[in-house]
């Protein structure tokens, strides 16, 4: 199904920094906070250097003045979306967009839909589940550094994905979106609005991906993860778009008591990837994992700023990072737990490990600790090294060539968070991209 | 409180006082060119000295507060109200008869006189912006350590005193390097001739007497190749009502193969701002080792660093802080390696207690096509009470392959169980809180000098008084 083609051919591709347009049939209240978001946007000033949550990243780079959105799509780029828009054997549901776009959907079984989960477009929720909607989207203000670009983002979101999963139902198998990049200086506002009531259970992945390889593009994104009560929350998120877009995401996730959250973010692609995760634990017994492996190469940025924000007693939380660098790639973690004035009984862990394969690599890190309560379990960790001699040696005398030995050193040393998601299928596609970017 | 005389006095009680104001030299309050023309005058300084001071001012008065990253608290500092100079006019002291009764009466409160005859190698004491007594043990000054307040070292050791003069900090390093460049005055200069091991430390003394005060004290340390040093200082100042401000530079230069040790244990009362910036250069072989304590002061900036810039050479900061009610301690430790082969250590302890608040912030940076460094990295933050805070804000860059950096940092509090067994083997609850405590912080106090060590531990003892209940 697709959207109302009249509508779009009427759409002229915009420079994204001339705002809103207001061709786009949304409600006005919508409209409205569109405007204001939009106005938000202008007001705040680019990030520097010198800002904390912006300490080692290059936002040179993040010039907006090439990009354009708004802009239709060839009967062929839709075609060519539509084959390569290959992820997990077996999905839920599925929903492809391009740009802004949303081409097809493959909707959730007729027994889910009677069970009242709801996976429709963002557009359509906006209408249909005006109060769910307006309770949950873009409720968590972006407290990471990017208020600026979740402006942005509001202001020129046009289509996303909304799925409601209802109190005690559990969706087995995952649901997966896409998000492709089409033509030059294009740009994409992905939007995944997930909400959880008590003990439901879903996972979801999210493939970001472009059409033309090494294109210009620019994609701001916005995900709010809301796990109600008891439920049990999956995301991953598999980034490659071409070497040459700049991409920014902010990823907020609401833990409820004795819920459970689970990220894992991969990135493979872009030029410049900034990856924001806020995880706030606010109910007793909440427990939230954030996970995330990077590979970058040339002179690829991965830029990941997180949050572990205990708020309520008795939660926990778990974050673990990998960065495998080569040539002269750069990677920056800034990361955060926050233990809140009485959160006692806290239990919170980060670690973040850097594997430099290069002279010219660099790995930044900053991991922080803020805690306000006693009677807490914090730690965290911070590593960089390089391949060990010892495990190369090991591996080249049982005759395996240094670059293949070096290969499987790598990828076991990712392997071991994606292992962490206990999930086979999915397990396997990110392996199969890890794998596919090292041999390119 | 306590009728033993122990080798170094940091107990806070003992340096609340103060004695009336008898000072000749008095810059006023506030800041301007005119301060500067006026301490340049009254020190004698050469031109490039009172140019260098003009700099500092014009630097200090552009550079913003750094409050996008660090406490808001600083804002409470009025740059307008301070003194900046205040001396009695008069040659420092080199016979402990000849310092006037008043000044004498501080510092014999203090213990200064006793720890001088009994281990250390040479004193100097310092009263608001001057030096007023310093003094070298005969067999040091034989062997060619020079021992000096920074005035002294200036007009008569020129050629080594320029020549590493804010070499290691320049002017424009931060806001408060850049005041203290305009307006220092005090401190020490030392500096110890090739191979020469100085076998008892050399000890500062600082002490701020006026109200509304700002201490700027200079601080040059050389030790030539192969040499040895321990320096030590404390600080003490009576509680006034208005803020006081402490900014002092301190700079470190540890020729091939040589050793500086920079013990600090700070306990200013609890109105002194205390923002301190201190680095140390190592060249090949050579090490330097920051041993820093932060008991007092109501709010303290100050992360001893290491630039590490020979092969081979190593950095290592040892920091204890200690929070209470109405305290920040904001300290850490930089680490720069700038050469191959270079080792580099941080280990950090703070304790929080009340309402205190401790922050551990650190710099660790292996830059480009270095080979084989490391850094370890280790702090450790207690809690005591529910109220209080403790923060860690490391900040890690390394490039390129064959080195290893590792941090580690963990919270925790003080365990219910280990309390419970201790009261039950007939300890009161503070006893055993104060137990655990100096537990926490054994292993690193183990290394410092028996002297401070078992003060350390009683002033730990005394801060935890009144904290469990």
């Amino acid at each position: 199904m697709t959207r109302n083609d009249t509508a779009t051919i009427e759409k002229k591709a915009a420079a994204i920094l001339s705002g809103p347009s207001e061709t786009r049939e949304l409600p006005d209240w919508f409209r409205e906070q569109q405007r204001a978001a939009w106005k938000q946007f202008e007001s705040l000033r680019n990030p520097t250097r010198k800002d904390q949550s912006w300490r080692f990243a290059n936002v040179g780079l993040l010039d907006l003045n090439p990009f354009k959105y708004g802009s239709t799509l060839t009967e062929k780029e839709r075609t060519t979306i539509l084959e390569q828009s290959r992820g997990l054997e077996e999905v839920a549901g599925r929903l492809i967009f391009a740009g802004d776009e949303l081409i097809e959907r493959n909707v959730i079984s007729e027994q889910l839909k009677k069970r009242g989960v709801i996976f429709q477009s963002l557009e359509r929720a906006m209408v249909e589940h005006a109060d769910l909607f307006r309770k949950h989207f873009m409720s968590q203000p972006a407290q990471l550094g990017s208020a600026k670009f979740a402006a942005l983002h509001q202001a020129l979101v046009s289509s996303g994905t909304f799925l409601y999963v209802p109190r005690g139902v559990e969706i087995e198998l995952p649901i997966e979106i896409f998000h492709w990049l089409t033509g030059e200086n294009a740009s994409a506002f992905p939007h995944l609005l997930l909400v959880t009531d008590e003990l439901a259970k879903v996972t979801v992945i999210e493939h970001f991906r472009s059409v033309t390889e090494h294109a210009p593009g620019f994609a701001c994104g916005v995900n709010d993860l809301v796990a109600g009560p008891g439920a049990k929350v999956t995301y991953v998120c598999a980034q490659n778009w071409a070497d040459n877009v700049v991409a920014l995401q902010m990823n907020s996730t609401m833990v409820d008591h004795d819920a459970s959250a689970m990220s894992l973010n991969l990135h493979l692609g872009s030029r410049y990837s900034r990856f924001e995760s806020l995880s706030r634990l606010i109910g007793d017994g909440g427990r939230s994992d954030l996970l995330a492996v990077a590979v970058a190469r040339h002179q690829q940025e991965f830029d990941a700023r997180t949050l572990q924000d205990h708020i309520s007693p008795h939660t926990a939380s778990d974050l673990l990072y990998k960065n495998a660098l080569d040539d002269r790639a750069r990677t920056i973690f800034g990361g955060l737990i926050r233990v809140e004035p009485h959160a006692h009984f806290t239990d919170a862990y980060q670690k973040v490990r850097n594997l430099l394969l290069s002279d010219d690599a660099e790995a930044n890190s900053m991991p922080g600790l803020e805690i306000l309560a006693d009677n807490v379990r914090c730690t965290h960790g911070a590593t960089s090294g390089q391949i060990d001699e010892d495990e190369l040696f090991y591996l080249r005398t049982r005759g395996i060539p240094v670059p293949v030995a070096q290969r499987l050193i790598v990828t076991g040393f990712l392997d071991e968070v994606v292992q962490r998601l206990d999930h086979p299928a999915i397990g396997e596609h990110l392996h199969r991209l890890i794998e596919e970017k090292f041999a390119a | 409180m306590k009728t033993e005389t122990a080798a170094i006095d940091i107990d806070r009680g003992k340096g609340d006082f103060f004695y009336p104001e008898a000072h000749v030299r008095d810059a006023g309050v506030g800041l301007s060119e005119r301060t500067i023309h006026y301490i340049a005058d009254v020190k004698e300084d050469p031109d490039w000295v009172r140019e260098f001071r003009l700099r500092g001012l014009k630097t200090f008065l552009e550079k913003p507060l750094p409050t996008h990253w660090a406490s808001k608290d600083l804002e409470a500092i009025d740059f307008d109200k301070i003194r900046y100079y205040l001396a009695p006019g008069t040659e420092p002291k080199r016979s402990w008869e000849e310092v006037p009764d008043d000044i004498k009466r501080t510092f014999e409160r203090l213990g200064i006189p006793e720890q001088e005859r009994k281990f250390l190698a040479g004193v100097e004491a310092q009263f608001d912006s001057e030096a007023v007594y310093s003094n070298i043990k005969k067999a040091v000054g034989e062997q060619g350590v020079i021992f000096v307040g920074s005035r002294e070292g200036l007009k008569n050791y020129p050629e080594i005193f320029r020549k590493w003069f804010s070499k290691v900090i320049p002017v424009a390093d931060n806001k408060f390097s850049a005041l203290n460049s305009a307006v220092f005055s005090g401190g020490s200069f030392i500096y110890v001739p090739p191979g020469v091991k100085v076998k008892h430390p050399l000890q500062a003394y600082f002490r701020i007497n006026a109200e509304s005060f700002g201490q700027f004290e200079r601080t040059l340390i050389i030790a030539d190749e192969g040499s040895e040093v321990t320096y030590m200082e404390g600080c003490t100042a009576p509680k006034f009502n208005t803020p006081t401000l402490h900014s002092a530079v301190v700079e470190l230069v540890a020729l091939k193969g040589a050793k500086i040790q920079y013990i600090t244990v700070q306990n200013w009362a609890s109105n002194v701002f205390n923002l301190v910036t201190k680095r140390g250069l190592a060249q090949e072989n050579a090490e330097v080792k920051w041993i820093d304590c932060n008991i007092g002061s109501r709010l303290t900036m100050k992360y001893p660093s290491v630039i590490m810039k020979g092969r081979k050479a190593r950095g290592e900061v040892l920091s204890i802080a200690l929070a209470n009610d109405g305290q920040h301690q904001d300290t850490g430790a930089k680490m720069i390696h700038a050469a191959d082969e270079t080792t580099s250590n941080i280990i950090s302890k703070s304790i929080s207690i009340g309402k205190g608040r401790a922050t551990y912030r650190g710099l660790v940076h292996v830059p480009k096509h270095l080979k084989n460094c490391k850094n370890n990295t280790e702090c450790d933050a207690l809690l005591i009470n529910s109220t209080s805070r403790t923060d860690t804000y490391p900040a890690i860059t390394v490039r390129g392959t064959g080195n290893a950096v590792q941090h580690e940092a963990s919270v925790s509090q003080v365990s219910a169980e280990q309390i419970f067994y201790m009261q039950q083997r007939g300890l009161t609850e503070a006893q055993a809180m104060s137990l655990s405590v100096n537990g926490f912080v054994n292993d690193l106090v183990r290394q410092f000098p028996m002297e401070y060590s078992v003060e350390l531990k009683r002033l730990i003892e005394l801060e935890m008084e009144g904290s469990v209940g």
